[in-house]
């Protein structure tokens, strides 16, 4: 009786020891399922989520006070690969975030920018040169499409125009089958 | 020489005895000459004359965009007149930037196009001139050739492919009976730029002329001695590279690798004739053998034309059949891609147009449900799964397809050619293919929109910072500090009255 008591004492004490080791030693630094899925989200920096950032969206999520479906840049896409890291059901985009659109890019009238700023300020990935009373342009490269600079503009320069298509970034479509293989 | 074998493959019907029968001919200089920037695999060329500018016959009109990359000449002398986008040769139909010339008619040649002997050349200088001379893989796929000259190990074997297997397509096999001489002194030429030890001109054997013509020039041409020319029996792709050199070697090229890991190094017998012209004649690529063929062709032949020719000037030159036309590919029937325009110039990398009635196409059987019967992946040169790619791509998995190595796909259709319900499997591949290829693109866009608002938000942190620092330094917040600037200010006004009270007095 005594013996038995003691060996699982023992072992009690040999594991308990073995997992507050492992867990000093091989302790993860930051939260890994926040920046699995923040690799998800599209990184608009658009806040459309009702956070500042896609960051902070991933965070909410990870702490269950977002849903998975508030991305609309993200789209079916983003919600779809959501609800399949975290075991979650999709669900359809919420109407009130936004829906999902082609991808975009901001445009600014060199002619008419006044050159206030404004919009630099308001850039969350700083794809927006220019100086004050210089004319400003997009870098259409780094720009996200998240049409954060063309509320802030005052004399309403800045449109979205949709991202070019070009023969580089050309995609298949997927066959079109008039008759049968519906297998 | 001891040949093997690869797996798979198919045996369609040739039709290349109708573009043969006729000898080569030479296109009349067109009226425009549309040349896109972009004409081969890689970064486009950047324009390097305005328009307006007047240019000769091999004068250089957009060089290299970056390293993978090839310039762009004009093939006649005259005016720069647009440089703006214009329809090209592409599965999309979409336009491209192209520098237009107007010729002149006059042929005069740029001064800079000069004759070299390549034994007083060492290899990085043929490099540069294969480079500076625009010349791309001419067999289809257009990767710049210099790149492919510049092998950085060992080269064993230098494999160039006469092998020409797909069906229609005899351009290569024209240009090796009407210029063996070319074939031989570009083998010779790249044989010394890679410091091959050992060169192979492999041939199919349904091109019998060719071989004769090759072996004739080899032994007029003593430095050629030492070239082999090997007849590989015809099966389609023997010509696709990593089955050429497994029947030449018995040896496999590596899933995602390349033959210099092998000590191969592999080119196609135009691409040599053109770097014989670029190095010993001072020539840049300006013009290439096309085959016009098919249906709806009244007189299959070869044209020599040039890059930018409209094609429709070439299909005109044999007859075509515009009026029952069905459509017209680029490249061949198993490989070619389908038109969206007609209005498109001759580029680089068009070997062959092949234009098919519309007779022909409403012939075509109706796609049908798969059967599940394993024809595709017996002929399957790579091994792979097809029937697995296509359910893959078709319920749009595109994680688990990569798993059957999609990739590793050559695209070159002996699936479809066997599937007894025609499904057009090749497209499936190349659909799927350009998804994963846009979705990591997007992730590229999206890791470096992630990384420029980290820096952005560091940024804004760090600046109010020092805002704030600055701040406490200039204007000193505490009680007793302002107790302090109070204090010192009424002195300041006391002193003031006091030095000018007497006088009021």
């Amino acid at each position: 009786m005594l013996s038995a008591a003691l060996a699982l004492t023992l072992l009690a004490l040999v594991f308990g020891l073995l997992l507050g080791y492992s867990s000093i030693r091989f302790k993860v630094e930051g939260d890994p399922v926040v920046d699995q899925i923040d690799a998800i989200l599209p990184q608009t920096q658009c806040g459309q989520c009702g956070y500042p950032g896609c960051r902070p969206y991933a965070e909410a999520i990870a702490a269950g006070e977002a849903d998975i479906n508030q991305c609309p840049p993200g789209g079916e896409q983003v919600i779809l690969a959501l609800a399949d890291l975290l075991g979650r059901e999709p669900k359809p985009l919420d109407p009130e975030r936004g829906e999902e659109k082609p991808p975009m890019v901001a445009f600014i009238d060199e002619s008419e920018c006044i050159g206030c700023t404004l919009c630099i300020k308001a850039c969350p990935v700083d794809a927006i040169l220019g100086a004050p009373k210089m004319m400003h342009t997009v870098i259409a490269d780094e720009c996200t499409g998240c049409e954060l600079c063309v509320e802030p503009c005052p004399v309403d320069v800045i449109s979205m125009v949709p991202v070019k298509e070009d023969i580089t970034h050309w995609k298949w479509p997927p066959p079109k089958v008039a008759n049968g293989d519906s297998a | 020489m001891k040949l093997w074998t690869f797996h798979g493959g198919v045996h369609p019907p040739g039709h290349k005895r109708e573009s043969t029968l006729r000898p080569v001919k030479a296109a009349p200089l067109p009226k425009r000459l549309v040349l896109p920037l972009l004409q081969h695999l890689g970064a486009p060329a950047e324009p390097a004359v305005m328009v307006g500018a007047e240019v000769l016959k091999g004068e250089l009109i957009a060089r290299p965009g970056n390293f993978v990359s090839a310039p762009v000449h004009a093939p006649s002398s005259g005016r720069v007149v647009a440089i703006e986008e214009f329809p090209v040769p592409h599965p999309s139909g979409l336009s491209a930037p192209c520098i237009v010339i107007e010729p002149d008619g006059e042929e005069r040649w740029h001064p800079a196009c000069q004759a070299a002997d390549y034994r007083d050349l060492e290899p990085a200088e043929i490099r540069e001139r294969v480079r500076m001379a625009g010349i791309v893989g001419l067999g289809g796929a257009g990767f710049p050739a210099f790149i492919k000259l510049n092998p950085g190990r060992t080269v064993k074997t230098l494999i160039l492919n006469g092998a020409e297997c797909e069906p229609y397509i005899t351009c290569d096999e024209m240009l090796m009976r009407d210029r063996p001489e070319e074939v031989l002194r570009g083998a010779m030429v790249i044989r010394r730029a890679v410091q091959a030890q050992h060169c192979v001109i492999a041939i199919e054997d349904n091109k019998p002329e060719a071989i004769e013509a090759l072996q004739r020039t080899k032994r007029q041409i003593e430095e050629a001695g030492d070239i082999e020319i090997v007849t590989v029996p015809t099966r389609y792709p023997a010509g696709g590279e990593k089955q050429l050199i497994k029947i030449l070697t018995g040896k496999e090229v590596p899933s995602g690798g390349l033959p210099i890991q092998l000590g191969i190094v592999c080119h196609n017998i135009a691409t040599a004739a053109a770097v014989h012209q670029a190095v010993e004649k001072g020539t840049p690529l300006l013009s290439r053998l096309v085959t016009i063929t098919g249906s709806a062709v009244a007189k299959p032949r070869n044209i020599e034309a040039l890059i930018g020719t409209p094609i429709t000037e070439l299909l005109n030159l044999c007859g075509t059949d515009f009026d029952g036309l069905g459509e017209i590919i680029m490249g061949g029937p198993m490989m070619g891609i389908a038109l969206a325009s007609y209005q498109v110039p001759l580029i680089k990398t068009g070997n062959c147009l092949l234009a098919i009635s519309r007779t022909e196409i409403e012939q075509r059987p109706t796609v049908l449900p798969c059967i599940r019967c394993g024809n595709c992946a017996e002929a399957c040169p790579i091994n792979l799964l097809p029937q697995q790619l296509y359910w893959h791509a078709r319920s749009k998995d595109f994680d688990k397809i990569q798993e059957f190595d999609l990739f590793d796909c050559i695209e070159c259709g002996c699936c479809a050619y066997v599937c007894p319900s025609s499904i057009p499997l090749v497209h499936y591949y190349r659909f799927a293919k350009s998804e994963i290829r846009a979705q990591q693109e997007k992730k590229r866009k999206a890791d470096i929109a992630r990384e420029r608002h980290r820096k952005r938000e560091e940024r804004l942190a760090r600046e109010k910072a020092e805002r704030k620092a600055r701040h406490a330094r200039k204007r000193p917040a505490t009680d007793e500090n302002k107790k302090a600037a109070i204090q010192a200010a009424l002195e300041r006004a006391k002193a003031a009255k006091k030095e000018s009270s007497p006088d009021e007095v």
